[in-house]
């Protein structure tokens, strides 16, 4: 079942190889959308979605596609589930598909998407390529829900829409960082962890 | 089979293509009913924010609304009513509706009875913010001057900054603001702090970093409020707005 590659496969992108941090892939995306934490968990269970199912698709039919046309029929595979995730949220969850508004669509541009299908689901069997979509989602939705938490807290003082910061600090003259909400900090945060993790994994730094 | 081969290649397009488009079209009509409750339900909350009504959750908007908007009417530009019928106000696609000539666009008026008795009138209004359409509803009292409440809602307008229009803060200004001055329609205009309106209207201060909204605002209350005079000025005459079959029994205004 989790063979040492099945294993690499799914636990690598969470830090070692993370679509974010190291590929600094799907950028836009984790900027737009972290503002608050639902929003961002909810992009990041969709991303996981499209991703994994659309990694299993395509090795599926890996064997069938033809070579000329195979960025053509990984659009149409992703764009396909990205419609229907769409459709769900409008159906289901309507308040978080109007938070997210275009993002939910723009999943089709995310990069990691195309590069995952390119780079593996086109080369390996469906279980290894479902979970590398699994795990790639999962970096990339770990890194949506860091940001989000900071930007969320510090921004608004609340965690999940629930007030954290207690009203007495209010009281003695603290602020809410009203530039947490905006893209500009989304970035210098993401670029912090960067930092960080690049400064705990040596083997990641380059000259 | 060849796979590099033309015939292969539009073959599996073709079918790939007819595959993903039924599935598609099956699942959006399986969801459509869903969506477009949604979609009524978020415009019923809308209208009933500018009224300061909230339901107690979720599920009972619809109950909510429908306890309070006791009746759908359009009026046209002298304040006629031409439509009565259920709904008929609530399913006017303002979109739509602001592209018709003045002589063909009826001006959809949901009228609501609070729990104090007294009765509002709630206009939808629709315009163009910085990067979409804004929309919102008016509340009005029903002396056909003062604004109850009001509520804003936009497509993308920027956070933080246009976004604003949507929030209590800045809807807010306008409850209380009249419409009439000296029995004139002067509108109620969005300027900047520090500016006065030229024509003795009364205003809003705009948000700050947001001025092309604030105007957007502004034009959308010029362009739709006023075509309301003739509606809000039967209101003033007579309190309560006449029509056929309905019992009125409605407390005079304090």
């Amino acid at each position: 079942m989790l063979s040492k590659k099945n294993k690499e496969a799914l636990f690598n992108p969470l830090s070692k190889d993370n679509p974010v941090l190291v590929q600094i892939l799907g950028i836009c995306s984790s900027l737009a959308v972290t503002a608050s934490l639902e929003p961002a968990i909810v992009m990041g269970i969709s991303v996981i979605a499209v991703l994994a199912f659309s990694n299993v698709i395509i090795s599926f039919l890996r064997k069938t596609i033809p070579t000329n046309i195979r960025i053509i029929v990984q659009l149409v595979v992703v764009a396909a589930l990205v419609i229907i995730v769409q459709q769900i949220l409008t159906a289901y969850q309507y308040d978080v598909s109007k938070q997210l508004s275009v993002f939910i669509g723009l999943i089709i541009t995310n990069c990691i998407l195309m590069g995952r299908l390119e780079a593996f689901a086109m080369h390996n069997s469906p279980w290894p390529s479902f979970l590398d979509g699994v795990g790639n989602g999962l970096g990339y939705t770990i890194i949506l829900v860091i940001v989000a938490f900071i930007r969320e807290l510090l921004g608004t003082g609340k965690l999940f829409g629930y007030q954290v910061v207690p009203q007495w600090c209010y009281d003695h003259g603290y602020e809410n960082n009203g530039l947490m909400i905006l893209a500009p900090m989304a970035l210098i945060t993401v670029g912090c962890i960067i930092w960080v993790h690049r400064a705990r994994n040596k083997e990641l730094q380059e000259d | 089979m060849n796979k590099n081969s033309n015939t292969y290649q539009i073959l599996y397009a073709a079918v790939m293509v007819l595959l993903v488009g039924s599935v598609l079209a099956l699942i959006y009509m399986a969801l459509k009913p869903k969506q477009d409750e949604n979609i009524a339900n978020d415009t019923r909350k809308q209208i009933l924010s500018a009224l300061h009504i909230a339901a107690p959750d979720e599920s009972q908007v619809k109950e909510t609304y429908e306890k309070y908007i006791i009746q759908d009417l359009l009026v046209d530009a002298d304040g006629n009513i031409v439509d009565s019928a259920e709904n008929v106000a609530f399913d006017v696609q303002m979109k739509a509706n602001v592209k018709l000539s003045d002589t063909e666009r009826k001006l959809p008026v949901m009228k609501c009875k609070m729990d104090d008795g007294s009765t509002k009138y709630v206009l939808p209004v629709y315009g163009a913010g910085l990067w979409g359409p804004i929309w919102g509803y008016i509340a009005m009292n029903e002396d056909g001057n003062t604004i109850y409440g009001a509520n804003f809602s936009h497509e993308g307008e920027t956070p933080g900054l246009g976004a604003r229009i949507a929030e209590e803060e800045f809807q807010g200004l306008f409850q209380d603001k009249h419409l009439f001055q000296d029995g004139e329609f002067k509108n109620v205009v969005v300027l900047k702090k520090g500016q006065t309106a030229t024509n003795g209207a009364e205003q809003v201060d705009a948000l700050t970093g947001a001025t092309i909204t604030s105007r957007g605002v502004s034009d959308m209350l010029d362009d739709c409020l006023a075509r309301y005079e003739g509606f809000l000025k039967k209101l003033q005459d007579k309190p309560q707005v006449e029509v056929p079959g309905e019992i009125t029994n409605v407390v005079q205004p304090q």
